[in-house]
């Protein structure tokens, strides 16, 4: 077919004028080849060189040509196209099913296949327009009914087939949908839809307020430790983003992912002393590397930190809070008054404390400065936690049979932020850590009691210590 | 404290959940109400980490009484808290949607009080949208576990998915890092969810009319898994994905590859689970409901864990020589989906198109299947792969160099390529 000489058809576009040209080729017999099907919108100026129309061939006429319904379907989508070849295309499918019945299955046919890409491409440009179509609310002190307007570049020519998406799901709201082609209003009273020409972008709504709340949600909800703007970019190419709020703010988003992971790490490694336990779980090579430690804050302001002591291999350990005045300066655990308390009930029960392994669940002072007094602060689950590993180290170094945690402290590091220890004292337990755990009063608490708590205080404390002697099989 | 501060946190805090899906569920629009939903969910943005928006994805209150240690929001971390009351979200809801912002919302929350009060809590909001405002679109909501049957009945009857999240393979990774979960509980509220839906369904398959029976959780159930967080191996994370799609009839498992957070707990990795280990864990997921494979099949006793560096199909072609080469105009549809290479919907177009005419490699290559890893696996009508099967240096040869990850560069420990 060249160029001027061809018969020519213009096609306004629409399918249903398709359609009626395409019934009339068939009736007259007209192949394909013999005719060119242009659309309206490409051919303003070429008027030159028609062709006749070529003599009507009653041996190919067909009056009643048989469409399969599959065709329909799918020339409905492909209509929408803004490839110019499109009506041409159709014909000559259309065309060729009249003899070829099962053209359409065939995939691996070239027009058949390119139909098919065609109705891809519509059809996910239908379904990026569901997508990323904005509506802004308007609404005005003379006219403060609420107006839903958007404006919207499709790709290709799917006003029409967008529409009744959003007649669905937004049937109660008064809608606008713009476009540079075609434009479409909606009336939730008469639930119809009117039809007008195409505006430029500038006649798009102006900014919604809620858009700013919208920002804040999108750049709230992705990590920024897995950044993949090729996914992105695939998902949503780059030109649809002029039209979505939220991707005016991504260069600030991608700006602040690094620093904001960078502040994750650090924040998360800080707060442990992980990295400051040596992988060899001895108790000389942990008193030696205890000293180097910065797993939390608490290493500032205290003099010293304090590990463990006693015996080696200790069938009970006791785990205290933290270390207090005295211990701090001293630098070994409860040589204080709590730890005269102490004494004594091991003494009453008949053991020594050099026969067992004492230490805290976290090894640094915390304190407040009150004049030239130093007030004991406790320890927050953080601090415990960022400590935690020097109390399993050390677990492991020693091997006890039991555990005792003397206050909630210890408990917290062993059994769990939310331990009950009055309720739960006094009774073996399992924790993630050791096998057997008994939880019980801090000494201190003896201390600061008055009147007959003291007393009581006192009795918990030593029944609790006898009951974890018994379960490491030690006699009194 | 003001909407958008509260939103901001308890979005970020709802970030770690991998789900964010709308599809499932066909609800037409209702003529009192904004809403439908047709079936086939919509992104309406992306992320820049790549990830699809669809929902309102966010926590009513990230308060939480548990001490779950991968999770961000548990009670010993000192987070930023907020909680938006039940009409805040209906408010924030109704707004995105008739803005065509989102398709619905997903819901869910810290454990406050009791999983009961906490449940109820969640169904108030979705019953205030759907009742109140005739809300045609998406809700997921959480399931409590341990919240009662009545309550999970509830939320099934308002609600188009439901999700109680398993989140650790194995009962030993709860007791180390959930201390507050435990398996049987979670999947008792499974089991109720799978019950009271299959009851809804039957119901309305023998009902004159079917608009007169009510719905229970249209689009079913799912769960999360987190990936990286404990040592548990692919084989232990896959055969509880077996168990769980095979009891419950979950839709999906999501598999979140754990990602350290601020004020994370010493017992955890502070390194994020490699992306490409959660990418593989999916591929098997879908050669387990999509290609016929058994979780057992995907790793072996001294592999337990999937390969990095190759798609696990292509894993066991390479330890099955003996089940090649296909004959791409012969074999069965089953046999056909074992072939690297090619995916579902390539095997059911090529059943199509061989009614007509054999398939040849130029054929292939029409439906855009890759070559190159293919043609040592099939047999088509100018080409067997008889030959190259046994060639040396064949999974050099079909593998895909991965990507570089951008996190590793992020932090300056890049491992080049995987």
């Amino acid at each position: 077919m060249s160029l001027g000489l061809a018969y020519r058809v213009r096609i306004e576009p629409s399918f249903s004028a398709w359609r009626e040209e395409a019934r009339l080729l068939l009736r007259q017999g007209i192949a394909p080849d013999q005719v060119e099907l242009v659309s309206t919108e490409q051919d303003h100026a070429m008027t030159f060189g028609f062709a006749p129309a070529p003599a009507p061939d009653p041996a190919l006429a067909i009056q009643k040509p048989s469409v399969p319904k599959a065709f329909f379907e799918l020339a409905e989508i492909v209509c929408c196209h803004k490839d110019p070849d499109r009506w041409q295309l159709l014909y000559r499918v259309l065309w060729r099913v009249q003899h070829e019945r099962s053209l359409l299955l065939n995939e691996l046919d070239e027009d058949v296949a390119r139909m098919r890409r065609m109705d891809q491409q519509v059809r996910r440009d239908l379904h990026k327009m569901h997508a990323f179509l904005r509506f802004r609310m308007v609404s005005t002190p003379e006219d403060p009914e609420e107006h839903y307007i958007s404006w919207y570049r499709p790709d290709h020519r799917i006003l029409e087939l967008a529409v009744p998406f959003f007649a669905e799901r937004f049937a109660v709201m008064q809608w606008t949908i713009l476009t540079d082609y075609a434009s479409a209003s909606w009336d939730p009273q008469s639930r119809a839809v009117t039809w007008g020409p195409g505006v430029p972008r500038s006649e798009a709504p102006p900014e919604d307020e809620l858009e700013g709340m919208w920002r804040s949600y999108y750049s709230s909800i992705f990590n920024p430790a897995r950044l993949n703007t090729r996914a992105m970019k695939a998902e949503m190419p780059v030109r649809y983003w002029a039209n979505l709020p939220e991707l005016n703010i991504l260069p600030q988003l991608l700006a602040g992912a690094e620093s904001r992971v960078g502040v994750m790490m650090q924040q998360q490694s800080s707060l442990s002393a992980n990295t400051y336990v040596p992988n060899d779980h001895t108790l000389p090579v942990l008193r030696d590397a205890i000293p180097r430690c910065e797993g939390c804050e608490l290493y500032k302001p205290a003099t010293q930190a304090v590990f463990g002591v006693g015996l080696a291999h200790a069938p009970i350990m006791l785990v205290g809070e933290q270390p207090g005045d005295m211990e701090d300066v001293e630098g070994k655990p409860f040589v204080g008054p709590a730890g005269k308390v102490l004494d004594q009930i091991i003494a009453e029960l008949g053991f020594d404390r050099d026969t067992m392994y004492v230490t805290n669940a976290v090894k640094h002072f915390k304190f407040v400065q009150r004049g030239k007094r130093r007030i004991h602060e406790s320890p927050n689950l953080k601090e415990i936690g960022a400590c935690r590993p020097w109390l399993l180290a050390e677990l492991d170094a020693v091997q006890p049979q039991v555990v005792v945690c003397l206050g909630a402290s210890a408990a917290k590091s062993l059994l769990g932020a939310k331990f009950a220890l009055m309720k739960d004292r006094g009774k073996i337990v399992e924790s993630p850590y050791a096998p057997r755990v008994v939880a019980t009063i801090h000494p201190s608490a003896v201390l600061r009691a008055e009147g007959e708590t003291k007393q009581v205080l006192y009795n918990y404390i030593r029944q609790d210590l006898a009951l974890a002697a018994q379960t490491a099989g030690l006699a009194g | 404290m003001q909407v958008q501060q509260k939103l901001e946190i308890l979005a970020d805090a709802a970030k770690y959940d991998a789900s964010c899906a709308s599809s499932g569920a066909k609800r037409s629009g209702n003529g009192t109400g904004v809403g439908h939903s047709d079936g086939m969910g919509i992104c309406h943005s992306y992320t820049p980490d790549g990830r699809c928006v669809s929902l309102l994805k966010i926590l009513l209150t990230n308060y939480c009484t548990y001490d779950c240690v991968f999770c961000v929001n548990r009670v010993s971390s000192d987070v930023k808290r907020a909680r938006f009351t039940p009409q805040e979200v209906v408010d924030l809801t109704l707004s995105f949607y008739k803005r065509n912002y989102i398709e619905g919302l997903f819901l869910s929350s810290g454990i406050i009080q009791t999983p009961d009060y906490t449940m109820e809590q969640l169904i108030t909001v979705a019953r205030t949208l759907r009742e109140v405002h005739s809300f045609g679109g998406y809700i997921h909501l959480k399931a409590i576990p341990g919240a009662s049957d009545l309550l999970i009945e509830q939320a099934g009857r308002v609600a188009d998915r439901l999700s109680a999240n398993m989140e650790l393979p194995t009962q030993q990774d709860l007791v180390q890092l959930a201390p507050d979960k435990k398996i049987d509980v979670i999947e008792e509220t499974m089991s109720q969810i799978f019950e009271h839906k299959a009851e809804a369904d039957e119901d309305r398959k023998t009902a004159s009319s079917r608009a007169t029976v009510k719905r229970f959780a249209p689009a079913g159930q799912s769960t999360q898994l987190v990936v990286g967080a404990t040592p548990s191996t692919d084989q232990e994370i896959l055969a509880t994905a077996s168990h769980l799609y095979g009891n419950y009839d979950l839709r999906r498992i999501y598999y979140s590859g754990f990602s350290p957070f601020p004020q994370g707990d010493a017992r955890l990795p502070l390194r994020p689970a490699p992306l490409v280990r959660e990418h593989r864990l999916y591929q098997a997921d879908w050669l387990m409901r999509y290609y016929g494979f058994k979780g057992e099949e995907l790793t072996t006793p001294e592999q337990p864990n999937l390969d990095l560096t190759q798609d696990p199909k292509l894993t066991w072609a390479l330890a099955h020589r003996e089940f090649f080469p296909v004959d791409v105009n012969k074999a069965t549809r089953e046999v056909m989906l074992r072939v690297p290479g090619i995916g579902y919907r390539n095997v059911e177009r090529i059943l199509r198109i061989r009614a007509y005419h054999p398939l040849s490699l130029e054929d292939l290559r029409k439906l855009n299947v890759r070559l190159k890893t293919v043609t040592p696996f099939v047999t088509t009508t100018d080409h067997t792969a008889a030959t190259t099967l046994d060639a040396m240096h064949l999974p050099e040869a079909v593998v895909i160099p991965a990507q570089m990850q951008l996190f590793d560069a992020a932090v300056g420990a890049s491992t080049g390529q995987i």
